[in-house]
């Protein structure tokens, strides 16, 4: 597949002046958020080294504690699957829906649903899967646009672009733009989808080991309604999403919320455990490049991931470029991180499309180091050649002219002669780039190297 | 105050965009640092640390720039750089080449100017300088958040705030500290970024500059140039007044 262009995509994003403002200030809002609620919590940062130590120790026997789940869940009344890959993945929750004759699905947040296509399979199949989260809702009767954030999905549009689409799909008033009224009308259309559906789904924000449980935080209630109306529930879950104890879960939830939306808990904590009389529930395990991610030394904390968004909030590229220029499910600061192991040609440009300044890894509630596996991919890329020739050919030229004091004075000094030795293009482009929208320091006078040869340097020359 | 008795030997490492743009801080960080009473050497065949190739991922080719810096600087008991990005890249990040005794010896005798003045010589006092002037503060990010130690206590970090480069400029005389509304977000340089993905760099840029104009800073001062040059350009491209400086002009007492 062709390699994803953050940079342009970014760029259309930016010359919409009245979008990108308003991307950015609410981003950065839910920022200041997450600052205030970090500020009536005194131990803070022991919570955020507690909750990362415990994905540590969990990821390191993870093994153990799916087998664990698995015995608990199965216990509980709950059917486990286990999917190595999104096809599998998909394969399954089909088969589960044919089983019982299903062709229409309520189906609650999941970005893993997303990363496995799941959607478009089960069109194929005749099955319709209606989101009720309300941003995926938007997001879907956007011509099934992808989220652009992983916690606020339509949080790249206007209320007046929705006000629009919801005039367009489900007839509401195209000049009221009202949120209030939106999120009214987007309920009440969903409402029947409620209530018909053979099928609930969800995914879930923790797997608890020692009781087979499993736990989501919605601020909606959707998910609540998607599992507890249809007489079938399947949960997709990664297997990176497990926790041991009950005990750990308080961690994770004091640190979700804040962290995400700068609100103290969710509006919901719903804790599934087993089937209602008279239905089932079914748990997809879903490996998709996980326990190949575990084995990488420099990448496998990635896997520590609550999917806050917290990244995304602080990220100043991220807010100027949305959500949609990384041209994956998961964009920004873990997008840049989790993508080049999913297709490294592909998404080549992501961790160039950072300033590596680190505030996602400062904010991050499990202390990923994300700015610094950023830098990691970055030698990555550059070893397996995926950078850009004209990238690649300007880094060869810099480093001959830094790695030689005699020509390195003489392009500093800017003298002529440089350019016959390398192309003119070669020099001046980048300072074109620069120049674009930025005024280009004026040359000195007199380099320091010479200045010091001037004045201290009898001894040199 | 505690000076250490012995003169310390430094060399003082100057950054290729320092030495090609901004001559004058090397100049005033070389003054500084004699006013202090370092004896101050200037290794004569340095050219680049090789932070803009390792951060592009480009370990082959920053191999030769690494070495070379070692074969300059090898043996001194400070080197000392006005730039936290540079000092951040000798200490925590070179290694495209091999990790002999001497490279060791090198990368941890690297210090970033303001953290050489705070830590090592714990010099507060100033007395040559003055400069009555409403001044905003820009921490790089790689002084912030990713330079071991750091700088500067960070927004994002719930604990208590410091910052040595205001520790530095505390008792400069006429400074009227102003602050940002987005204290230490990325100003969006970024190294080659600012190339290669130049329209997020520059609104990052333009974003941050207004942020200092509406906060009516005439200054920005900073401990690190790459920062302040490209947040010049823009601020320049859209006519605004303030100025940007280098701390060791203003802790050196430069007339600007
Ligand atoms: S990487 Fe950290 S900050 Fe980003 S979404 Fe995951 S948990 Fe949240």
């Amino acid at each position: 597949m062709k390699p994803v262009d953050q940079s342009a995509a970014a760029d259309m994003f930016i010359a919409d002046v009245q979008h990108e403002r308003f991307h950015d200030h609410h981003l950065w809002d839910l920022r200041k958020g997450r600052d205030q609620e970090r500020d009536q919590i005194p131990e803070w940062e022991t919570l955020r080294q507690l909750a990362s130590d415990i994905k540590a120790h969990t990821l390191t026997h993870l093994a153990d504690y799916l087998e664990e789940f698995e015995r608990n869940a199965t216990a509980n009344g709950v059917q486990i699957h286990w999917a190595q890959d999104a096809q599998e993945h998909n394969r399954i929750v089909g088969e589960i829906f044919a089983a019982h004759q299903v062709k229409t699905v309520i189906k609650s947040k999941s970005m893993l649903t997303d990363e496995c296509q799941m959607r478009p399979y089960l069109a194929e199949l005749g099955i319709t899967v209606i989101e009720s989260d309300l941003g995926e809702r938007i997001q879907q009767l956007d011509d099934d646009q992808p989220p652009s954030h992983i916690v606020v999905p339509a949080v790249h549009k206007l209320r007046g672009d929705v006000a629009k689409l919801f005039a367009r799909t489900i007839n509401s008033d195209p000049n009221n733009d009202d949120p209030k009224v939106l999120s009214e009308a987007g309920r009440q259309s969903l409402r029947p989808h409620f209530l018909a559906a053979d099928a609930g789904m969800t995914g879930a924000n923790y797997l608890i080991a020692e009781t087979g449980s499993f736990v989501v935080c919605t601020n909606e209630g959707n998910a609540d309604i998607s599992a507890n109306l249809p007489p079938l529930h399947v949960a997709s879950v990664g297997i990176e999403k497990l926790i041991p104890r009950i005990e750990d879960l308080g961690v994770f939830i004091r640190l979700l919320s804040r962290s995400a939306l700068g609100s103290p808990i969710t509006q919901y904590t719903s804790h599934f455990r087993a089937p209602r009389d008279g239905s089932e529930m079914h748990i997809v395990l879903v490996d998709n490049g996980r326990s190949a991610r575990l084995g990488m030394a420099d990448f496998w904390t990635s896997l520590k991931c609550i999917r806050c968004g917290a990244c995304m909030n602080t990220c100043p590229v991220y807010r100027r470029s949305g959500g949609l220029s990384y041209g994956s499910v998961y964009p920004g600061p873990i997008g840049v991180i989790l993508n080049p192991a999913i297709d490294l040609h592909r998404y080549r440009a992501l961790p160039y499309a950072s300033t590596m300044n680190g505030s996602c890894t400062s904010v991050c509630p499990v202390k990923i180091n994300i700015h610094e596996q950023i830098y990691q991919w970055r030698r990555i890329i550059s070893e397996k050649q995926e950078l850009p020739l004209l990238r690649r050919t300007a880094l060869d030229v810099a480093a001959k002219v830094l790695a030689s004091p005699a020509l390195y004075r003489r392009v500093i000094a800017g003298v002529d002669q440089v350019s016959r030795e390398f192309p003119r293009a070669l020099i001046y482009n980048p300072l074109n780039a620069w120049g674009l929208q930025r005024e280009i320091p004026d040359a000195p006078k007199a380099t320091f190297h010479q200045w010091w040869a001037k004045n201290r340097g009898a001894d040199h020359e | 105050m505690t000076m250490t008795p012995i003169a310390p030997r430094v060399a003082l490492f100057v950054p290729c965009f320092i030495d090609a743009s901004f001559p004058e801080i090397g100049v005033a960080t070389l003054q500084l640092l004699e006013r202090l009473g370092c004896i101050v050497e200037y290794p004569f065949n340095q050219t680049c640390c090789g932070q803009p190739l390792a951060n592009e991922g480009d370990q082959k080719n920053a191999a030769a720039c690494e070495a070379l810096f070692v074969q300059n600087f090898a043996g001194y008991d400070y080197i000392v750089g006005p730039s936290a990005s540079c000092i951040h890249h000798v200490r925590q990040h070179m290694d495209a080449i091999e990790q002999t005794d001497e490279v060791t010896q090198v990368r941890t005798h690297a210090y970033e100017l303001v953290e050489f003045l705070h830590d090592i010589l714990q010099v507060r006092d100033f007395p040559w300088a003055s400069f009555p002037h409403k001044v905003a503060l820009h921490n790089s990010c790689t002084s912030l958040r990713s330079l071991q130690p750091p700088l500067a206590s960070m927004s994002e970090i719930r604990g208590p705030a410091f910052s040595k480069p205001k520790e530095l400029l505390a008792n400069v005389p006429g400074i009227e500290w102003v602050e940002l509304e987005r204290a230490d977000e990325c100003c969006g340089f970024g190294g080659l970024f600012s190339i290669f993905e130049e329209g997020v760099s520059a609104k990052m840029g333009y974003d941050k500059v207004d942020d200092q104009r509406r906060a009516g800073a005439e200054y920005i001062v900073s401990a690190d140039m790459s920062c302040l040059m490209h947040q010049k350009g823009c601020a320049q491209r859209l006519g605004y007044g303030q100025k940007y400086i280098h701390i060791a002009q203003i802790l050196n007492g430069d007339t600007v």
